[in-house]
């Protein structure tokens, strides 16, 4: 589990997140929203290090990571995953050599064993065939399924995605949607997701986290965003007619009020 | 951001780079192919501007000393002094700035833009230390390499040259290459290419990996990269001519 207490960062005196607290829990998807400029890849980098956080602490199951010197981060960060948003793939390498990286960087396994590891993860991403292909020659929906066969080879206890939707099509997005959500529970991680993709708040979002102007505005599952009274979530989830339309029918659905299968023709019939 | 703060930046990105490998294979491997790139990767360019520097030397030095007063042999002393002394080190690392300053500022600032080296942070790598020192290193070890290849290739095109063109015969020429030798400036001229060296990669390094935006920017930190770096070599270069010479 992670938590943090009254996270506050600011670039040049303006404050970017003020006063988050939360708690991540293991072995499930947590998801961060919130709209654009809303404080969620500053929060997911003071998470993992990247950028040191003005106040407040992040307590990564006991162990204090706020208070922790920089050798101390850096091997804290060994049991970090991440995956972000344009993959950040090394061009010159294929995707063997990628996933291959944090290996032999980190572990004392022979070549053989290495090359195991790196065939099971390639294995688990549905990507085999992919090893000798460089990232320009794959999709984005591979990349990021490399991205993630790479951050999850050193099996670590918390995986990062940030945005790990963006630039895909709404298939590949659920494929991607499903593998965190499998690799989440068959590991049993920590995973921290921001997100923009209301699919995958619909479909993986265990905690959701929603912040609005650097501050934690709502937090809940997926179920309770449904109901949910808040009228500013309510205008960032169910921005267009048609989503404001099926959350009602949801709604009904849920209460019991109209048969779930017609909901389709209520939509399209009015 | 003021002059102070870039100093201030540079220094700390100077000091960070030094902490316990991860792992030693894995640095010695990026060292390896860091000299290869930067080395072996230069070779061409150098080899071809120390042949016409030295044989344009070759024509205007004869062209300038046009006297029946003046022994011929005195053109191949003076090419051989310039071109160890002052054109094999420092036009050789002007170039180099051009070619591998900006080579090493446009890598590291793609890595940075597409998360690159963020990515290498996350996994607990010190990027400063995998990234930029070997670099540096490598620069220490095959640019002083590469001054002293153009030393030779400079000499041997000015005497080319010469004899080609029917200026200066060739034993004559070899004659006035071993008249007069200080051997100090050959150790002069190394001080100065590791000096360059170390200019010309840790510069563009540090505009490199502190970029901060898009392609725009990478553009414009390889440009800045490698004009503060010309500067700063032809800085030092008076420098060092006043201190040690």
């Amino acid at each position: 589990m992670i938590s943090i207490t009254n996270i506050a960062k600011g670039f040049s005196d303006k404050p970017v997140i003020e006063g988050v607290s939360a708690e991540f829990e293991t072995g499930k998807c947590n998801l961060i929203i919130g709209a654009s400029g809303s404080g969620k890849t500053v929060l997911m980098k003071c998470l993992v290090g990247l950028i040191t956080p003005d106040a407040g602490e992040i307590i990564y199951d006991g162990e204090n990571f706020s208070l922790m010197n920089a050798e101390a981060k850096k091997i804290m960060r060994r049991k970090i995953g991440m995956l972000f948003q344009g993959s950040a793939l090394f061009d010159s390498k294929t995707v063997e050599q990628n996933i291959m990286f944090p290996l032999d960087m980190f572990s004392h396994d022979t070549r053989a064993e290495k090359q195991k590891r790196v065939d099971k993860v390639l294995d688990r991403v549905n990507l085999n065939g992919a090893h000798k292909k460089f990232p320009a020659e794959i999709s984005g929906g591979m990349k990021k399924r490399v991205g993630i066969a790479r951050s999850i080879v050193l099996n670590p206890q918390y995986l990062f995605c940030d945005e790990p939707n963006s630039g895909l099509d709404p298939q590949t997005s659920l494929v991607i949607d499903k593998l965190i959500r499998e690799i989440t529970t068959e590991y049993n991680i920590t995973t921290v997701i921001n997100t923009h993709d209301m699919n995958s708040v619909m479909e993986i979002g265990d905690r959701i986290l929603y912040m609005y102007q650097g501050k934690k505005e709502w937090e809940g599952n997926s179920k309770e965003i449904i109901f949910s009274k808040n009228e500013k979530l309510n205008n960032f989830i169910f921005a267009s007619d048609f989503l404001k339309d099926a959350k009602d029918m949801r709604m009904l659905e849920v209460s019991g009020k109209i048969d779930g299968n017609r909901n389709m023709d209520q939509l399209l019939n009015g | 951001m003021n002059i102070f703060t870039r100093f201030g930046e540079f220094f700390l990105m100077l000091k960070g780079m030094f902490s316990k490998p991860e792992n030693w294979r894995m640095y010695w491997k990026e060292l390896m192919h860091q000299c290869v790139e930067l080395g072996i990767g230069s070779l061409g360019i150098v080899s071809i501007v120390a042949v016409f520097i030295g044989a344009v030397s070759t024509l205007q030095t004869s062209y300038q000393f046009l006297s029946p007063i003046i022994p011929r042999s005195v053109i191949a002393i003076i090419v051989r002094d310039t071109v160890i002394l002052e054109f094999a080190p420092t036009i050789t690392c002007v170039v180099l700035a051009g070619v591998v300053g900006s080579k090493i500022s446009s890598e590291l600032g793609n890595m940075r833009v597409s998360e690159q080296i963020d990515a290498l942070e996350i996994m607990g790598i010190n990027t400063k230390a995998y990234l930029i020192l070997p670099k540096i290193i490598a620069a220490l070890i095959t640019i002083p390499m590469l001054v002293v290849l153009a030393m030779g290739l400079g000499i041997w095109g000015g005497r080319f040259i010469g004899e080609v063109t029917g200026i200066l015969p060739h034993e004559i020429f070899d004659r006035g290459l071993v008249e007069a030798f200080v051997p100090y400036n050959v150790k002069f001229a190394l001080i100065k290419a590791y000096t360059f060296a170390f200019i010309i990669t840790a510069i563009p390094a540090y505009y490199g990996y502190n970029v901060k935006g898009g392609a725009l920017e990478i553009g414009r930190a390889s440009t800045t990269a490698v004009v503060t770096s010309c500067i700063i070599i032809l800085l030092a270069d008076y420098v060092l001519a006043a201190i040690l010479l």
